[in-house]
């Protein structure tokens, strides 16, 4: 699998992400800067965490007008998989690859730790490591993760099986205490309609190492790696 | 302003002693213009001069083999092998952090970043120490509130993890807060940067933000005490931008992977005025700038202005000649300003210019080299009494102990570090919440231990013992996860130095701290001094805060301090006497804040900490935690909540009262977790340790002796419980 990283000049968990890539594929990924309009072809384009443009508008709401962004979105539109976490989930919500909206965390602080999530469908791309319904323990570090959508939107996501993954607590049950957010219905990562474009809040990237706490997050990466072989 | 009168009167209001301002006249051989009276009244603060503390930072240990740069440069740096260099440094931001918290915090976290990185080091952790006043102060929600966020809103955008720090609270600290940041940074030995200009017409380079108003006189302001229309001084605290910085980070060690920088200074306290004047006082060497080139954000600057401005994200540089086009390039990429605004010159001589009309013209050595200092007049604290054990009041023991772990300063404190990412980066092995926090240092099996420490209480009732233990405090923590302490940087907190008593406190501090330095190997390489932490005639407690850094050569041998398993033998390292003076037992249940501290025996400390690092790296170890406040009984329940494990304590041994074996907090002192006590036991009697196996993991309980089980649920419930109901002001 090759894959790409988007670094933005705020970008702060891209080296992250290239070790979990290079961790799962065995190679090392090639990290794209965000003035560049071409990249070579890649499996898989990755937009990682951090603070773009240093966000003081809106998550995300500037890197959407960089050049590599109008780049990504043609590729995604071709059907080149696009993986969002964090920062990159904000992004693509702005881009409008994705539907909704990460509105300030509920408890208005910025949020460091732990959290339980749930797979919802087993059956993707970016999940065909794990098992449907099954509970995974990774960190989520943001300010704004409150993931909105109006009704219809989420009745939409839900019915076409789009919801990726949602926070749940350690055996698997929904409640606000294991929400970390504040997020509508649980929701900690979605897919768009052909289930190529993935967004999510939490850093499966933080939980690929066992000297680190937990490897959780790794089946992500070994799924995608399986997948796009 | 440009031309008024200098007049002794607003030299005075400058901060300058009628004594001083002679001394400037004398250099000057006339009268300073405005803008050389400013670039004195910074340079000659105490903030940028150390003239009261110099006296005393001189007596402290700076060397060893390990040590690459001790105090004097923008951080200190020591050696941890296969070519790496460690470059870590903490400073204050009291003053700014009081009267405005979110961007004064911020702006701290910023200036210590900028110490590191100016030398080449690329930041891998961030830690803090944090003082607030007593929780029912008014003022006190919205300074933890404002801070915390302010820390968190520049480390998380930077990417920097932040990863350890510690916070207390007590009325000393009323009208004063403090806001002390560390930061750790990794660089190649052989590509370290310092600020000694040199190569004479070689250009001088400013790059980073735009210069503004902001932050006039930050360097002043916190050379002095407080007095109720402080808040006034707002407009005096500068503004953070973590995206800036990160660019400047980045730009920084991109140029410096070239041959393109002779020296480097960060613009901090004082900006461009310490920066420039520090860059040509190391070299020896002039330098001579023109003002019409500095970068600016805002119309009609006055040199008084742009020299004594204290906006943030910007760095000098000395280039070698030829290379300012591959420079600018850099920065170019980056976004950052980048301007050519000056040379180094033969002359000795701080010359500034503007339109060409020479605007200040200053010799460097005797600014830098007769700046004052002060051997301030000071008295030692007297004696507090020894108070014996059976005399203390014995409250049931878990009673006391649920009130120690819900009381703010023994409380956990993860509302606030949950607000820090303290995983970007991907290398953190131990999170905070433990004794020291464990980062890995990149592409190596090695990883660094580092820590803050200090017992205010202590120092305010023996200086000389409170500075000791702060010390022996920070290499236990080190120790605890198996790291062998290298060095440490002092962050000195005091109230106002021209009173005796508080001279008292500062000499006392370092004359304990210099002791347990010595003793233990653990130089001090780099630290800050904050005085006037005063307000209205009262000081704050003492407090001189010690950062730590260690080594594990092996991350994967470092060990944390929650219990693992079941059925592991708790083995007490060191000596138990049951010492309740000046305890938190004492402050928390008895509401006495008296007493004289435990004592520091250093050849004890050295010992006990060996032994237990000796059986961590020899893997016998699951778990293991130093004792301080709230001795045994609090490390207990501290270990059981981290690892979800419950354990049961046999009774004491021999004559000593419950309460004081259970909260005494006696130093030099581990709690280990081991599946081999006999292997551990076997080892200790041979090399003469006094250890005791005094109890078992497992259940959902702690079971202290004589009293019924305390749930795991009840013991977090009081340890999580306080600060997030505080804050949300329950």
């Amino acid at each position: 699998m090759k894959a790409a990283v988007i670094v933005f000049p705020g970008s702060n968990r891209d080296r992250d992400m290239l070790m979990a890539l290079e961790r799962a594929a065995g190679k090392p990924a090639l990290a794209v800067w965000h003035g560049e309009t071409d990249f070579e072809p890649v499996d898989l384009i990755v937009v990682p965490g951090g603070f773009s443009y240093g966000d003081y508008l809106r998550a995300g709401a500037m890197a959407v007008h960089s050049p590599i962004m109008r780049e990504v979105a043609k590729r995604a539109g071709a059907g080149v998989p696009v993986l969002g976490v964090c920062n990159g989930f904000q992004i693509l919500t702005e881009a409008g690859l994705l539907p909704g909206a990460l509105l300030r965390n509920a408890c208005l602080k910025f949020v460091c730790r732990d959290i339980h999530m749930k797979v919802e469908t087993a059956q993707s791309l970016f999940t065909a490591g794990y098992e449907s319904g099954q509970v995974v323990r990774v960190p989520v570090a943001h300010h704004d993760g409150n993931y909105f959508a109006d009704d219809e939107t989420l009745d939409r996501l839900e019915g076409e099986g789009r919801v990726a993954f949602r926070y749940c607590t350690q055996e698997g049950d929904f409640d606000e205490a294991a929400n970390p957010n504040g997020s509508i219905r649980h929701i900690a990562g979605i897919y768009n309609e052909t289930k190529t474009v993935l967004g999510l809040m939490p850093h499966p990237e933080n939980a690929t190492d066992p000297q680190l706490g937990g490897t959780d997050g790794a089946a992500l990466f070994d799924g995608l790696v399986a997948a796009l072989h | 302003m440009a031309e008024s009168e200098i007049t002794p009167e607003l030299a005075a209001e400058h901060g300058l002693t009628a004594e001083e301002y002679a001394r400037v006249l004398a250099i000057m051989g006339r009268a300073p213009n405005i803008t050389e009276l400013g670039i004195f009244s910074v340079m000659w603060s105490e903030h940028c001069s150390y003239k009261t503390s110099k006296k005393w930072l001189r007596t402290l240990p700076t060397e060893g083999p390990q040590v690459i740069q001790g105090p004097g440069e923008n951080a200190g740096v020591i050696d941890i092998g296969d070519g790496l260099a460690c470059i870590f440094k903490i400073e204050s931001h009291n003053h700014p952090s009081f009267i405005e918290p979110y961007q004064g915090a911020a702006t701290g976290v910023g200036g210590i970043l900028r110490d590191v990185f100016t030398m080449g080091a690329r930041p891998i952790a961030n830690l803090n120490a944090l003082r607030f006043g007593a929780p029912d102060h008014p003022k006190t929600r919205h300074l933890v509130a404002g801070v915390v966020a302010g820390i968190g809103g520049y480390g998380n955008c930077i990417g920097v993890p932040t990863v350890g720090g510690e916070c207390q609270f007590h009325e000393s600290y009323n009208g004063n807060i403090l806001v002390n940041a560390m930061t750790v940074g990794i660089a190649p030995t052989d590509r370290i940067f310092y600020s000694a200009a040199a190569g004479i017409g070689n250009p001088v380079v400013y790059v980073g933000s735009k210069t503004g108003r902001d932050g006039i006189h930050g360097a002043t302001m916190a050379s002095a005490e407080f007095s109720e229309d402080s808040e006034e001084k707002r407009p005096t605290v500068q503004v953070g931008d973590p995206f800036t910085e990160k660019l400047l980070l980045e730009a920084c060690l991109e140029l410096m992977a070239t041959d393109a920088i002779v020296a480097i200074q960060d613009m901090g306290a004082a900006g461009l005025t310490s920066s420039s004047v520090e860059m040509s006082s190391k070299g020896g060497v002039g330098i001579e700038l023109d003002l019409g080139a500095v970068p600016r954000r805002e119309e009609g600057m006055t040199p008084y202005e742009i020299m004594l401005s204290e906006s943030q994200e910007r760095m000098l540089m000395i280039l070698r000649p030829g290379r300012e086009d591959a420079a600018r390039a850099v920065f170019e990429k980056w976004e950052l300003d980048f301007a050519v605004i000056g040379r180094v010159t033969e002359t000795g001589r701080l010359v500034l210019t503007e339109n060409d009309a020479t605007v200040a013209d200053i010799p460097v050595a005797p600014l830098v080299e007769n700046a004052p200092e002060y051997d301030r007049p000071w008295e030692p604290t007297p004696p507090s009494p020894e108070i014996a054990a059976g005399d203390v009041i014995a409250k049931p023991a878990d009673e006391a102990l649920l009130a120690l772990l819900a009381s703010p300063d023994h409380c956990g404190k993860g509302w606030i570090w949950h607000q820090y990412d303290h995983l970007v980066m991907n290398d953190t092995v131990i999170r905070p919440g433990g004794d020291a926090a464990v980062v890995r240092v990149q592409d190596t099996q090695k990883a660094l231990a580092v820590t803050t420490d200090c017992t205010p209480r202590y120092c305010h009732a023996d200086p000389v013992r409170g500075g000791a233990q702060a010390v022996a405090e920070a290499w236990r923590n080190l120790t605890a996860t198996g790291a062998r302490p290298l060095a440490a940087t002092d962050n000195m907190n005091f109230g106002n130095p021209e009173r005796p008593r508080v001279m008292g406190q500062f000499a006392g501090c370092i004359q304990g701290m210099g002791e347990a330095c010595r003793a233990l190997s653990f130089p001090i390489v780099s630290g800050n001094v904050s005085l006037y932490n005063e307000t209205s005639g009262k000081g704050i407690h003492p407090t001189p805060v010690i950062g730590g850094v260690g080594l594990l050569d092996d991350a994967a041998l470092a060990v944390g301090i929650g219990f693992t398993d079941p059925d592991l033998t708790i083995l007490l390292v060191g000596e138990t006497q049951g010492w309740l003076g000046c305890s938190a037992y004492l402050r928390e249940l008895l509401g006495q804040e008296e007493g004289a501290p435990p004592p520091v025996d250093l050849d004890a400390e050295l010992r006990n900490g060996d032994f237990t690092r000796m059986q961590i790296l020899a893997r016998r170890a699951r778990a293991c935690h130093d004792l301080s406040e709230g001795g045994l009984a609090v490390a207990l329940a501290e270990m059981a909540l981290a690892g979800g494990i419950g354990a049961e304590i046999a009774a004491p041994p021999g004559e000593i009262p419950l309460h004081a074996w259970l909260f005494g907090e006696d130093q030099a002192r581990y709690l280990i977790a081991t599946k081999n006590p006999a292997a551990v036991l076997a080892d200790a009697e041979a090399a003469g340790i006094p250890l005791a196996a005094i109890g078992s993991t497992g259940g959902e309980a702690l079971t202290l002796p004589g009293t019924a089980p305390i749930s795991l649920t009840a013991l977090r419930e009081a340890h999580e419980g306080w600060l997030p109901g505080y804050m949300d002001g329950a």
